[in-house]
């Protein structure tokens, strides 16, 4: 492998861990709202966090130049006020794969969730535990396969985005060209075949990997949590 | 302890309109049919309801009132609570269960130390467990531990024994007595089983179609034939208070005292003196007018006829005051034509059949197992 390639990966690894670790405690905060609490506007928030799943990528990385490019309202804020700037910036590519991930996290977390006896928090009240007490000793530990397999999920799909990748921040080799950007430029190249399907070769390996680890870490914590 | 209930809440087309007092230690039964508001009503105590009107105090502290808008929390109510279905957290082994109100409860130290409850309810051996490895009755046992251990100031018990069989029942049955005397938790127990609360209950809450029907002691709810209906026909006996007076060691038994006379019953291993609680079915009393001569049975008390419960059917009941406590005697319609019974009649009544329930004395200090016997001759 060349180092372009090496460096392609290790870039995909990187704005997918970012993407799914930033992600998390929100799709956490998110999947128990609409699994447990009844409040006004959750039909919207719902939509609204499934919205990446059927609106197309592209669509999604158009949205986000618009917003958050440096001459768009919240764009030029961010960058005047704290120094961030998204577009053509691997953070931007996170971001992007954070959004676009964002519904597999909330989804599993949230069936985890849902499948949670509603009996063992009125258990825990009993036992003097509040609301945040329960929330850690009860609902996240137990909720803690569905959070695996939905971070695991969303990495995988992380690694693959490039429709709304290309659009917002665009295929800049060491800062936004990850691996399936790396793999399309070796098509559009003159004897990039091999290339291709090195990369190729390598995405799939990653996914395959990524799917056998979530079945393990899956098992392992119902195994840990007696269910 | 003291208990000032009164909750009215509407479930779809039912609606639990109840009101009770209770100014008693102990343990009070809220006895009835399922479907009666037993649960909704606990549910509330817990905090874990809220009623659409009414108040819960307790211990003359308001822990809900309609009118004044008062509603603790249930995390801060400190009462335990333990459900028919145990509710164990599945990713904590036993002693973490155990102890997870424990660990909440701040100053508040429970009534029995841990080492000790875990003996009194034999789970020493399970604390490295996870709960899904446990049986009914282990399940039943921990959830019990667990409640006590977070030191609640009253424990509601929500038919905790419904799912076990006869063996497990009678075990943690028990347990509880033993957890009343020693520890002198007050408790709320709900059940639709007479044999349950007839000997676990000091008070009793009758409950049917979501209001009160009588509210009293056991000894009393027991001995009323007019709530017979509820406390059902075939189980149906009063309870009475007794005193060991005499051991017959030649023939294994011991002379109960009570108001009305004396029984005798199977060996009671406890002193002379001790205080028991025993049972007579109405369906184990014949009524004589005269002393019966050359009869089998050992018990005959002397009595006048309180009340006749007349009902369809070949059966009516027949209270029978004996001293200051009552019996009840199941008779066919027959057998009232033809000895002329009427109320303020006396009559000797017959007793086929006594079970000793327990020992009868709060705070006797007793804390062996209770016997449960039926002699039948």
């Amino acid at each position: 492998m060349t180092d372009a390639e090496i460096e392609a990966l290790m870039l995909s690894l990187r704005i997918a861990l970012v993407a799914v670790a930033g992600a998390l405690p929100f799709a956490v905060i998110i999947a128990w709202l609409l699994a447990r609490t009844r409040f006004p506007g959750r039909v919207l928030l719902d939509g609204l966090v499934h919205l990446p799943l059927v609106l197309p990528p592209v669509v999604m990385g158009y949205l986000l130049l618009v917003s958050l490019g440096t001459n768009a309202p919240v764009g030029s804020w961010l960058l005047e006020t704290f120094g961030i700037r998204f577009v053509f910036s691997w953070t931007g590519a996170a971001l992007a794969s954070a959004i676009v991930s964002f519904p597999f996290q909330v989804r599993a977390i949230r069936l985890a969730m849902e499948a949670i006896d509603p009996g063992l928090d009125a258990a825990a009240r009993t036992l003097g535990a509040g609301p945040l007490d329960r929330f850690l000793s009860i609902t996240l530990p137990l909720a803690m396969p569905g959070i695996i397999a939905g971070a695991i999920t969303a990495f995988a799909a992380s690694l693959g985005e490039f429709g709304a990748i290309i659009t917002f921040v665009s295929n800049i080799p060491g800062e936004t060209r990850t691996l399936p950007l790396a793999i399309y430029t070796a098509i559009q190249s003159p004897g990039g075949e091999a290339a291709a399907a090195r990369l190729a070769g390598l995405a799939i390996a990653l996914a395959l990997a990524g799917l056998i680890l979530s079945e393990a870490a899956a098992r392992r914590v119902r195994s840990l949590s007696g269910s | 302890m003291s208990l000032d209930i009164a909750i009215r809440h509407g479930l779809g087309d039912f609606e639990v309109d109840a009101a009770f007092n209770v100014d008693e230690p102990g343990i009070t039964a809220l006895f009835g049919p399922s479907g009666a508001g037993k649960s909704t009503i606990i549910a509330a105590m817990a905090g874990l309801v809220r009623p659409d009107s009414g108040h819960v105090r307790i211990d003359g502290e308001t822990l809900f009132d309609s009118a004044s808008g008062t509603h603790v929390a249930a995390e801060r109510r400190q009462i335990g609570y333990v459900f028919q279905e145990s509710r164990l957290f599945p990713h904590m082994d036993v002693r973490r269960n155990l102890t997870f109100g424990a660990r909440r409860a701040g100053d508040r130290i429970a009534a029995i130390a841990f080492d000790p409850l875990v003996d009194l309810l034999g789970i020493s051996h399970l604390l490295k467990r996870k709960p899904v490895n446990l049986s009914g009755g282990e399940r039943q046992r921990v959830a019990l531990g667990r409640a006590v251990l977070a030191a609640p100031r009253l424990l509601l018990l929500d038919e905790p024994l419904a799912a076990l069989d006869q063996a497990r029942r009678q075990e943690i049955m028990s347990m509880l007595e033993q957890l009343r005397d020693v520890a002198g938790i007050p408790m709320v127990y709900v059940s639709h089983a007479l044999d349950e609360v007839t000997r676990l209950a000091d008070h009793m809450v009758v409950l049917d179609h979501g209001t009160v029907a009588a509210s009293d002691t056991v000894y009393a709810i027991t001995s009323r034939i007019d709530l017979f209906p509820l406390t059902g026909r075939f189980e149906a006996g009063s309870v009475l208070p007794g005193q060991i007076v005499e051991h017959d060691v030649k023939h294994h038994l011991s002379a109960v005292a009570i108001s009305g006379g004396r029984l005798w019953v199977p060996r009671i291993d406890r002193p002379q003196g001790a205080q028991v609680r025993i049972r007579v079915r109405a369906r184990d009393v014949m009524l004589a007018t005269v002393p019966p001569a050359d009869i089998s049975a050992n018990n005959i008390v002397a009595g006048t006829i309180s009340a006749i419960r007349r009902d369809d059917g070949a059966y009516l009941d027949v209270r029978i005051a004996c001293g200051t406590d009552h019996l009840v005697a199941r008779i066919t319609h027959r057998s009232l034509a033809r000895l002329g019974l009427a109320e303020g009649q006396p009559v000797h009544a017959v007793i086929k059949s006594v079970t000793v329930e327990r020992d009868g004395g709060r705070g006797s200090g007793h804390t062996s197992a209770p016997d449960q016997k039926r002699v039948s001759r």
